[in-house]
């Protein structure tokens, strides 16, 4: 058996990729579900009823989606430039710190208009100068940045951890380590009332479609693919690659930040160190379920959104463990994997 | 600094450097084959998190200590083989493909822990294995209870370190796999079929992983907890550079990481809350990009490492 990369890739294909990995995703996961002893159909309905059973499911499926639309998109920018960002978790919680940080001392008692723009960007700083250093180890002593970027993740959030615990804990918090809040003039508004769901989900959704425009008409945006499909080739075609990783890093790095600081502004208003479920590591799944795709980031957001809210509603109500959500996001990434693969290559005998 | 010689002078101290070393021993090793033959494997974390449970389950369920060591060497052999097939049949992207499989052994790892034992207010155990000491040597004064009492997979793992590098540096079979690492095509010029080359290194690579991962629940702990491999595979894939891809060199590498370790650890409880403890705990990861930063370029990578080979396709 012997695989032969295919000629043309039809439409039809490629649309029907992901939907084909996540239905082989779901089939493997019915398996496990099926082993725990629970009927497998019932136990997907419930994850739907979970996930928008009421108009709290859904808006609270919608909010979890928020950020993930965030750290996918960071993800997809670097991974397309073959930068292996895998510190979106780092750089989440750096944002989310640094927008508390100048939150509570710096913009303070300016008007809301001024101070949210620029807490976002405060954020979207943060996460940036964190992506920076794996970049400059890697450009100037040639340190892979897979690890640097995962080790730094690490690094991040203990820092964090020593900043609630000390200069940033709120005094007001009965002893538990959290940061000080944001004002709630800075926070940011409800688009359904008495919901969690902010208007921090139309920020994401304008930044996939600002990071597609980006990609597909821009030089930058073409130079970063080029770096991807053939870093080679690109150099040797004038392609500053050093600038451009820069600026890719700038995008990602900002992107994971942006998400921790509007779910700082959108939902709790502080920091503590479990603000994230993993919200960065799940980006990168999210990026590799859109096959790298900006908008179908949304989508894949989404998706991954539904299964972790509605397992939490299916465990409830038929006691399979919650992490069979993980399991399934975990299943769909390497169907993914296979199904793209297969639009590239046919089987020759 | 009366302090400092007070917790260095402790036999404690480089007992606990051994303890601390050995996941990271066998991890470093699993991890280091594996690229040895081309392939490198991101799924560590998550194998080493399998690798914990499955054998851990094991003994809880009555199998011998020993048992269960093989069970998590074979549950790390089943993820190796996914990956292997991944990324050598079908050539995906390394780094992509081991970040796909560590999310779904973890994953998997909680979700059967999670059905086979019932939530309860204390976490189950198991009875441990049991320091060993050699006879004779354990009575030396100091050395002895340092480095002459130790459980049996830590003894397992340093020898795995002197075996590995003799395969790899004195035998055919580790110049087959170095090749495969090299040069795939001219390896498969002089008869060495390099795809069966990586499949074998990967899926014994993700043996040792699965291993390192059960010496924490069946020697280190005696109970199994969710995220208790606490980034250990990430640093072991920062150890592999450290050790310039040299089994021997690995081993120094681990044994110096785990003194650090083990070393901060006394430190913290010695200054006691003068400095928040979260410097503590950062002094690894941060030592590991630092050790990456000075090592990576001197380092000799395995030349076709993360590239997929494919008959007739350069």
């Amino acid at each position: 058996m012997r695989f032969e990369r295919r000629e043309h890739r039809p439409l039809a294909l490629v649309i029907a990729t992901p939907l084909i990995a996540v239905a082989a995703a779901l089939a493997v996961a019915g398996v496990l579900i099926a082993l725990a002893g629970a009927p497998v159909f019932e136990a997907y309905w419930k994850i739907l009823v979970g996930a928008f059973g009421s108009k709290l499911s859904a808006t609270e499926t919608l909010t979890r989606a928020t950020p993930l639309i965030l750290t996918g998109l960071a993800a997809a920018v670097a991974f397309r430039a073959r930068l292996w960002n895998i510190g979106g978790e780092g750089q989440f919680y750096l944002g989310a710190i640094a927008t508390a940080a100048v939150g509570a001392n710096l913009t303070a008692g300016l008007p809301g208009a001024v101070q949210i723009p620029l807490l976002m960007a405060s954020g979207a700083v943060a996460g940036m100068v964190l992506l920076l250093v794996p970049l400059w180890l890697r450009l100037r002593f040639s340190v892979d940045e897979v690890v640097t970027t995962l080790l730094l993740n690490f690094v991040a959030i203990l820092f964090v951890s020593m900043l609630i615990d000390t200069v940033l804990k709120d005094p007001l918090a009965f002893g538990w380590p959290q940061s000080e809040a944001v004002e709630r003039a800075a926070r940011l508004p409800k688009l359904i009332d008495r919901s969690r769901l902010h208007i921090g989900l139309v920020v994401a959704v304008a930044f996939a479609f600002i990071v597609h425009f980006i990609q597909s008409c821009t030089t930058f945006g073409m130079r970063s693919r080029a770096v991807g499909l053939n870093p080679k080739g690109a150099i040797f075609a004038g392609v500053p690659l050093g600038r451009t990783l820069v600026l890719v890093a700038m995008l990602s790095g900002g992107l994971a930040g942006l998400a921790g600081s509007i779910e700082v502004l959108g939902v709790k208003g502080y920091v503590t160190t479990d603000l994230s479920p993993g919200y960065g590591y799940s980006g990168i799944v999210v990026a590799m379920l859109a096959n790298l795709h900006p908008l179908g980031v949304v989508l894949a957001a989404l998706f991954t959104a539904i299964m972790f809210v509605g397992a939490d509603g299916m465990s409830r109500s038929l006691g399979i463990p919650t992490y069979i959500a993980d399991v399934t996001v975990a299943l769909s990434l390497i169907s993914m994997l296979v199904a793209v693969f297969f639009t590239q290559y046919r089987v020759r005998r | 600094m009366n302090t400092l010689v007070d917790i260095l002078a402790s036999a404690g101290l480089w007992a606990a450097v051994l303890r601390i070393a050995t996941p990271l021993i066998l991890g470093t090793l699993g991890a280091l084959l594996s690229e040895r033959s081309g392939v490198l494997n991101l799924g560590i974390e998550g194998i080493m998190t399998f690798g914990a449970m499955v054998g851990w389950l094991a003994v809880y369920n009555g199998a011998d200590l020993w048992a269960g060591l093989l069970v998590a060497a074979l549950g790390g052999a089943v993820f190796g083989a996914l990956h292997a097939v991944l990324t050598v049949t079908l050539g995906l992207s390394q780094h992509v493909s081991g970040l796909g499989v560590t999310l779904f052994a973890s994953s998997i790892a909680y979700y059967v822990f999670r059905l086979m034992v019932p939530v309860s207010g204390s976490p189950p155990t198991v009875e441990p294995f049991q320091p060993i000491n050699i006879p004779g040597l354990s009575d030396l004064p100091f050395i002895g209870p340092a480095f002459f009492t130790q459980t049996a997979p830590t003894y397992l793992a340093i020898l795995l370190a002197i075996v590995l590098a003799y395969i790899l540096a004195k035998t055919p079979l580790g110049l087959a796999i170095r090749m495969s690492g090299e040069n795939p095509h001219a390896a498969e010029a002089q008869g060495v079929n390099p795809m069966a080359m990586r499949y074998g290194a990967v899926i014994a690579g993700s043996a040792l992983m699965g291993v390192g991962g059960a010496f924490l629940t069946l020697s280190a702990f005696n109970s199994f907890f969710p995220t208790m491999v606490q980034g250990r595979g990430w640093i072991c894939i920062a150890l592999v550079v450290f050790a310039s891809w040299r089994p021997e060199r690995a081993l120094f590498g681990a044994l110096l990481f785990a003194f650090f370790d083990g070393f901060q650890l006394r430190l913290q409880t010695a200054l006691d809350g003068a400095v928040p403890y979260q410097i503590f705990l950062m002094i690894p990861y941060l030592l590991s990009i630092a050790a990456l930063a000075v090592m990576a370029r001197r380092a000799r990578v395995p030349q076709a490492l993360m590239q997929p080979y494919r008959r007739g396709e350069r």
